[in-house]
């Protein structure tokens, strides 16, 4: 009797282990290049005419000026908190007077520009996926083409460009009011002079500091715009797909962002 | 002879191991209406938006006027653009711009018109499709379905299209809507001079608005002639589509 030949069960198990490896390394590598090329375009269109004004300045106020009681409120509070724990941390070492240094660095160097980026990564990352996924899924993007506008001038560019213009303006703003929590807990909560806490937060404070979380600001403005602007043009159908292109914008982009965060920190600081 | 407006020559398209178009040969005269009709999953939808550039194809060719289209740079294919319009099965209208904004989008951003101008044409197209002068200030969302069709036909012909493509037109409207999106079909066409290129499952439709039928299955046109003929096409594929019959060729694992 003839009997069929099989492979050896461990044999078998690490073909399938690196048949899998090496898909997973391809899908990988295909989506890295696909997002580097979506870039590339985004950027293309960014800076070759025409560029669509009207939805610039709709689109900076939308990232901008709506963002800013969230990030207002997140560098409050942030700024509040860091100057209270600094407190019943510095005083074990009689170094009191080193709260309103640290309070300055920390926002300035990466609590505002970590912060803002991540809650403007929830709050306008998913808004811009899921409304271009909406128009894709509902064949809006598709209309447009065939109108003989170009998607990526009228959708993407914009919305990039406002997103890189807008953060760092918002970071401004959150330095000044994370500066300001530190302030009003250091002088009204453990009765600082008021006179002292400013001098102390001018003097340790140089413009690399603010410059440094300028920059990661435009940074992560990008990062958060040409996500979701990515998520969103490639979304799958239906409101599943529509909902996973929002979450996938929104976690990516944190996610670049703390890994973009730390590159920046090491140019900037090393 | 009638010029030839369209022509696929072996289109083909596939999905990763799904073969949708399987070498469509289809010619589609200068100012007739063809309507292409077909079981659902069959590529009809998918055939358009590869005459249209949104979806590239794998193989074989698709002319306009006898030109290539196929192989275009995208500045090109933008300008190719003009001389197409679409009505989508859904409308498509862009849901955040007002009625009158949606007719005047092509004007105003793909040809860089005054909006002053391009408003009055998307009224003058508004009141064309039979929609009253105050609809011009809604947002889609503000609109029936009926009247979004219009809504969507109106810019559809905005910019003076010389081939109109329709999706589904009468798709989820009232027999009575449906026949007034029709009759808006046959004037737009005939006022432009246009050639029209349909796909619709709804026979009355097809009857209504068709100079010409083809029907598409397994990615193949399988039958094309005259809508007269329709009835006696002979065509195995024809007669089970036209009478809705379940038993026959087309089955339901072959739609995919």
């Amino acid at each position: 009797m003839h009997t069929p030949q099989t492979t050896p069960k461990p044999f078998s198990l690490m073909l399938d282990f690196l048949h899998n490896t090496g898909a997973t390394t391809l899908d990988v590598f295909a989506k890295a290049g696909e997002i580097t090329l979506f870039i590339l375009r985004a950027l293309w269109h960014c800076i070759t005419p025409p560029f669509f004004l009207t939805q610039l300045r709709r689109q900076l106020i939308d990232i901008g000026y709506y963002s800013l009681p969230v990030v207002g409120l997140t560098t409050l509070f942030t700024g509040m908190v860091l100057a209270l724990q600094s407190y019943t941390g510095f005083t074990r070492f009689n170094a009191e007077s080193a709260i309103a240094g640290v309070v300055v660095l920390s926002v300035t160097r990466e609590l505002a520009p970590v912060l803002a980026g991540l809650m403007v990564a929830g709050r306008v990352g998913a808004a811009i996926a899921a409304e271009i996924g909406t128009m894709r899924v509902t064949e809006q993007i598709d209309a447009m083409t065939t109108l003989s506008v170009n998607p990526f001038k009228y959708l993407i560019a914009p919305r990039v460009l406002a997103g890189t213009l807008m953060l760092p303006l918002l970071v401004l703003i959150g330095d000044i009011i994370g500066v300001f929590g530190g302030y009003l807990v250091g002088v009204y909560r453990l009765e600082f002079s008021p006179a002292n806490y400013l001098t102390q937060t001018w003097d340790i404070l140089e413009s690399m500091d603010i410059i440094s979380g300028l920059v990661k600001a435009a940074a992560f403005g990008f990062i958060v715009s040409i996500f979701g602007c990515y998520h969103g043009f490639n979304s799958p159908r239906g409101a599943q797909g529509v909902g996973a292109a929002t979450t996938n914008a929104v976690v990516s982009a944190s996610i670049m962002i703390l890994i973009f965060n730390y590159i920046l920190t090491q140019v900037f600081f090393s | 002879m009638s010029v030839i407006k369209i022509e696929l020559a072996g289109v083909k398209k596939a999905f990763g191991q799904n073969q949708v178009l399987n070498g469509v040969n289809l010619k589609v005269p200068a100012g007739k209406s063809l309507v292409v009709i077909g079981a659902s999953g069959t590529g009809k939808s998918v055939m358009i938006k590869c005459i249209l550039g949104l979806i590239g194809i794998d193989g074989g060719s698709i002319l306009l006027d006898g030109e290539d289209i196929c192989h275009r740079s995208r500045r090109e294919r933008d300008m190719l653009m003009s001389k197409f319009g679409m009505l989508f099965q859904g409308g498509a209208l862009f849901d955040s711009l007002r009625i009158w904004e949606n007719v005047a989008f092509g004007l105003i951003y793909g040809r860089g018109m005054d909006r002053v101008k391009a408003r009055q044409i998307a009224e003058e197209k508004i009141a064309a499709v039979g929609l009253k002068p105050e609809v011009a200030n809604l947002l889609p969302a503000e609109l029936s379905g009926g009247m979004q069709k219009r809504a969507a036909l109106a810019r559809a012909i905005a910019g003076q299209p010389e081939v109109i493509f329709f999706d589904e037109p009468t798709t989820g409207l009232d027999p009575i809507m449906a026949d007034v999106i029709n009759e808006l079909i046959i004037s737009s066409v005939k006022n432009l001079g246009a050639t029209a290129l349909s796909i619709t499952h709804d026979m009355g439709s097809v009857r209504k608005i068709a100079d010409e039928v083809a029907m598409i299955h397994h990615g193949q046109i399988v039958w094309h002639g005259s809508v007269k003929d329709l009835d006696s096409s002979g065509n195995e594929y024809v007669e089970q589509f036209i009478h809705g019959r379940s038993e026959g060729p087309i089955t339901l694992g072959a739609r995919g």
